[in-house]
């Protein structure tokens, strides 16, 4: 029975609804084993490539895939998230990517131009887009 | 109180004190996100001389990109040798950052252990304590290492073979705060992302609070005379917050075979 002025069993649902929500849309804090000297800091590429490679590891996962460039050629890019704790709280996981993906990356490129980068964000072959920043994803995968 | 935000309260309460309610029991988990971490309630009265429980530090114990500043101003201006040392240090963070290619860090780029005390001051994940009747032990996610810190009233080895984590004694100061000392620490590992170096002479003393049943306060405080001009605090009362104790952790392992593939293709091409 409730007591007067204790909250109606749909307020306590909707607030553990809320909570939910909420934990699941939370920052993730910055943490690398190296700064941005290496990146060129605030510029963007995005490149549509095929997946050959997705290494869950530490100090940070990579993203393996051949994409062509302005001139038809084809080049084989390597570009890196957080490491697999911090991107399992942003909805990645060891099964993301497999090779022969499809996938549409904007990368943060390294300066000496180098067909490598730091991973902004992924749209996978089935549409989802895969974020390393911002908001955290609505909902995770289950383990 | 608003009612949604008093029903998060409970929600989160019977999260914290039922290890079968829903999420309490989970299988290969990251430890807290930063809402989860700041929606943990205080849950009530610190219990007396008891660290029982998995703590996690969130963001600031992760201690990474972006606050090394804070740790800076912290630091005690270096000895003359301790200015020698730093120079040969190439860390990936903090002022003396250096491009991903010229990293020197042995924890990143050889798989060497964090050891101690950089263990709390970067990836200072999760950490389950566990009492023993002569013992607490430590059980850090981040390499998925432990600590034994012993309770039997032992002293501190006089002159101790240095180990990547050392010799560590433990006491209760009062009820709620407990006392860790530790010595014997091997030069071979930096004190933090930063690549402040330290030498086998360091003592650290690590204070535990207990605040509440879900809070628990770190600091730290770094004694070198050969390195450092004083002692200076790592931590200033870092609070950790209670995971829901039926939290399966996952593996968080920087092996050196995985240090090696990031070099050959991430590392390597940029120089």
């Amino acid at each position: 029975m409730r007591r007067p002025g204790e909250a109606p069993v749909r307020y306590t649902l909707l607030g553990v609804v809320l909570v939910a929500a909420g934990l699941l849309t939370a920052p993730a804090p910055a943490v690398a084993h190296h700064g941005a000297a290496t990146f060129e800091t605030g510029k963007e590429i995005t490149l549509k490539g095929v997946v050959t490679a997705w290494i869950w590891a530490n100090p940070h996962c990579f993203l393996k895939f051949d994409a062509k460039d302005d001139t038809g050629m084809v080049r084989q890019w390597a570009a890196e998230t957080q490491n697999p704790v911090s991107m399992t709280t942003r909805g990645w996981a060891r099964t993301s990517f497999k090779a022969g993906d499809e996938v549409t990356v904007t990368v943060e490129p390294v300066k000496n131009g180098a067909p490598v980068g730091r991973i902004l964000s992924v749209v996978r072959a089935n549409g989802q887009t895969l974020r390393t920043q911002g908001p955290l994803p609505a909902t995770t995968p289950a383990p | 109180m608003p009612r949604s935000v008093f029903g998060c309260a409970i929600s989160l309460a019977v999260l914290l004190t039922c290890p079968s309610a829903g999420r309490a029991q989970t299988w290969n988990a990251p430890g807290l996100n930063a809402l989860e971490f700041k929606a943990v309630p205080p849950g009530g009265p610190a219990p007396q001389r008891d660290l029982t429980g998995i703590w996690d530090g969130g963001g600031a114990g992760v201690g990474g990109a972006g606050q090394e500043a804070e740790r800076e101003a912290a630091r005690a201006p270096f000895t003359p040798l301790g200015e020698q040392m730093v120079k040969g240090n190439k860390p990936g963070n903090g002022p003396r950052m250096v491009p991903v290619a010229e990293i020197n860090d042995p924890l990143s780029t050889l798989g060497d252990p964090s050891g101690f005390p950089r263990l709390l001051t970067f990836e200072l994940r999760a950490v389950q304590i566990v009492h023993t009747p002569n013992q607490v032990l430590m059980l850090y996610m981040f390499e998925k290492r432990w600590r034994v810190i012993w309770t039997d009233g032992r002293p501190l080895p006089k002159d101790p073979d240095p180990r990547w984590y050392g010799y560590s004694v433990g006491r209760w100061e009062d009820d709620y705060t407990f006392v860790v000392e530790t010595v014997g620490l091997d030069d071979r590992t930096w004190l933090d992302n930063s690549g402040n170096p330290h030498s086998t002479a360091l003592r650290v003393e690590e204070r535990y609070r207990r605040v509440s049943q879900n809070t628990l306060e770190l600091t730290v405080v770094l004694d070198d005379p050969t390195v450092y001009t004083k002692p200076w605090m790592a931590r200033n009362r870092l609070p950790l917050k209670a995971v829901p104790p039926g939290t399966d952790l996952m593996e968080m392992i920087p092996s050196a075979s995985e240090a090696q593939a990031y070099q050959q293709f991430i590392s390597n091409p940029t120089k």
